[in-house]
């Protein structure tokens, strides 16, 4: 259930981000979701990806800061309201959302958003006990 | 103008007298009361009674900035604590600051040489001088403030910052003297027109600019904006604190008051003395010293003396302006600052690994600092307020570690050059010394 997702810390330099692309095509690698939080200085590029073991090895070796976290996929109706239902059921719990981003496919005509939460656990409890589906981990990287 | 004629201008064989006595008695004094001397006289083999002339100089060791640090707080001091009526400190190499104590006689001596430095500029009785270095710990302030009080032009002690203030009392007060960094004094000129002051109707006519290297074209720049003379005061608080070297309208440098300091010029890779006219590193003893008496302190300063003559009058041994340093000390905003505290703020903070840089640039008049710290994966959070919190952090160990403000910035592993042998720790846009 819950996803590696794999973070690197970027320069604001031109460059960097197609380096850590190229590194991870190279590697046969493939992305499935990202994300980028950005300061003027410095920025922290959140990658889903195929194989993120692999590519917290390679990307490490290539002298990039890397590290881990684990965070949760939720399907969501690809309809409005879709997201704010989900989010509202997390609100009501009082589960406060760290960050969130949208996947890049979709999942059998459902949308799909990376959630990062203090409490992983009772997010998924409570999303599951609403009806919204949680895909498994395997899932997510073999999409 | 002189303050003291009979020492300024003395013949130049009765000066040499009055050196060896007093170096002889400053020999006799520190190996009687500084142990650290006793010991590293003694190891040297060397009596007080072998210093019979002035070449007998080269027989005494030197004292560098390190031996200071080990004598942290107070014990390279020459008289008991009961003696000494007040301490100053400047930056150390680490968190540490160098601490130099004053005995009464040498807040005396102190206020003459900064006296003799006023007086060489031109500035009198009648002067009204604004203090605009810190006040505080830094000897900048006080040292100028008690040498404009004896020479007993009016003193406005009103230390640094607030600069539209400092333009107003100006104004309102008719204020002719300005002392502060030379790159304030830039500052100054620059609010002065935004605030649309024309530094022409203002009564200000001399500046006594020193606590950071500034070459003669920066000299005439802040000359012809403010319309005043400039002139270069010359100290280190270990020594004294300003009024060390003095330059003279006549623009041939700076007078060193060798009858307290006395000057010499060493290859700073072999210690060799070397002749007037060549470059080196500028050593001092300081021959009435009291409190703290140094023997050949290692200033870290490049320049190049001259004996011959002035056409001021004054015999002083003259010295080129300042042309570098002979260690990794860099001046930020008149504040003396060694990378080796960055690193130790860096290390204390237990938030990150020692590989940092330090991008010192002059936007406008105004040094600014930047820290480059590499981010590792030990401190690295998927987090950017996490990350903005650890910059904050850092960047607040440093200031408080150095006494100015500096902005961190984290960048990418290796970003920092890993060169072979020592780390390039500094990365200074600024020239100043061209």
């Amino acid at each position: 259930m819950w996803v590696k997702q794999i973070s690197i810390f970027l320069e604001n330099k031109s460059g960097r981000l197609a380096s850590v692309c190229r590194i991870l095509a190279d590697n046969d690698i493939n992305i499935r979701a990202l994300s980028i939080a950005d300061t003027s200085d410095f920025g922290i590029l959140r990658l889903i990806v195929n194989q993120p073991e692999k590519a917290y090895q390679v990307l490490k070796e290539q002298g990039f800061t890397v590290s881990e976290t684990d965070v949760v996929a939720v399907e969501i109706p690809d309809a409005p309201g879709g997201l704010a239902q989900v989010l509202e059921i997390l609100a009501q719990k009082e589960i406060n959302i760290e960050y969130l981003y949208a996947f890049v496919s979709k999942s059998a005509g459902n949308a799909l958003v990376m959630l990062k939460v203090e409490d992983l656990e009772s997010a998924v409890e409570v999303l599951t006990q609403n009806g919204i589906r949680v895909p498994s981990t395997g899932e997510i990287y073999r999409i | 103008m002189y303050w003291n004629r009979e020492m300024e201008c003395m013949p130049p064989e009765q000066k040499k007298k009055l050196q060896l006595e007093r170096l002889q008695q400053l020999v006799q004094r520190v190996y009687e009361t500084v142990p650290h001397y006793q010991r590293i006289l003694r190891e040297m083999g060397v009596k007080p009674h072998d210093i019979r002339s002035l070449d007998d100089l080269a027989k005494l060791p030197f004292t560098t900035k390190d031996d200071l640090r080990r004598a942290y707080p107070f014990n390279l001091f020459a008289r008991p604590m009961k003696d000494i009526v007040r301490v100053h400190a400047s930056s150390g190499t680490t968190g540490k600051p160098t601490v130099v104590g004053y005995t009464a006689e040498d807040i005396a001596v102190w206020s003459e040489v900064c006296a003799r430095s006023l007086a060489c500029a031109g500035v009198t009785d009648n002067d009204i001088i604004q203090i605009a270095y810190g006040y505080g710990l830094f000897t900048g302030g006080l040292g100028i403030h008690y040498g404009a009080e004896k020479l007993g032009a009016t003193v406005v002690p009103i230390s640094t910052g607030n600069t539209k203030r400092q333009i107003m009392l100006m104004q309102d007060f008719g204020t002719t003297v300005i002392a502060c960094t030379p790159s304030y004094a830039l500052h100054l000129a620059e609010v002065m027109e935004e605030m649309e002051v024309d530094p022409v109707r203002l009564r200000l006519r001399i500046g006594i600019f020193g606590a950071e290297p500034w070459s003669k074209n920066l000299g005439r720049e802040i000359e012809q904006k403010l319309n005043i003379l400039a002139v270069d005061i010359y100290g280190l608080s270990e020594i004294m604190g300003p009024g060390v070297a003095m330059e003279c309208p006549y623009d041939m440098g700076l007078h060193i008051f060798d009858d307290h300091f006395l000057p010499e010029i060493i290859d700073p890779e072999t210690g060799e003395q070397l002749p007037y006219g060549e470059k080196g590193e500028l050593v001092i003893t300081t021959l009435s010293k009291q409190g703290f008496p140094l023997l050949r302190y290692r200033t870290r300063d490049v320049t190049i003396l001259h004996e011959e003559p002035c056409p001021c009058g004054r015999t002083h041994v003259r010295m080129s302006r300042v042309m570098g340093r002979t260690d990794d000390m860099l001046i930020i905003r008149g504040v003396n600052v060694f990378p080796s505290q960055v690193e130790s703020a860096l290390l204390e903070s237990g938030q990150a690994e020692p590989h940092y840089l330090l991008v010192v640039d002059r936007k406008g008049p105004l040094d600014i600092l930047e820290v480059w710290v590499e981010v590792s994966e030990k401190v690295f959070a998927d987090e950017v307020r996490r990350l903005e919190t650890l910059e904050k952090k850092l960047q607040h160990s440093i200031e408080s570690t150095l006494g100015i403000s500096a902005k961190v910035k984290l960048v990418e592993p290796k970003t920092i050059e890993r060169s072979q042998g020592k780390a390039k720790r500094v990365i200074d846009k600024r020239d100043l010394y061209k």
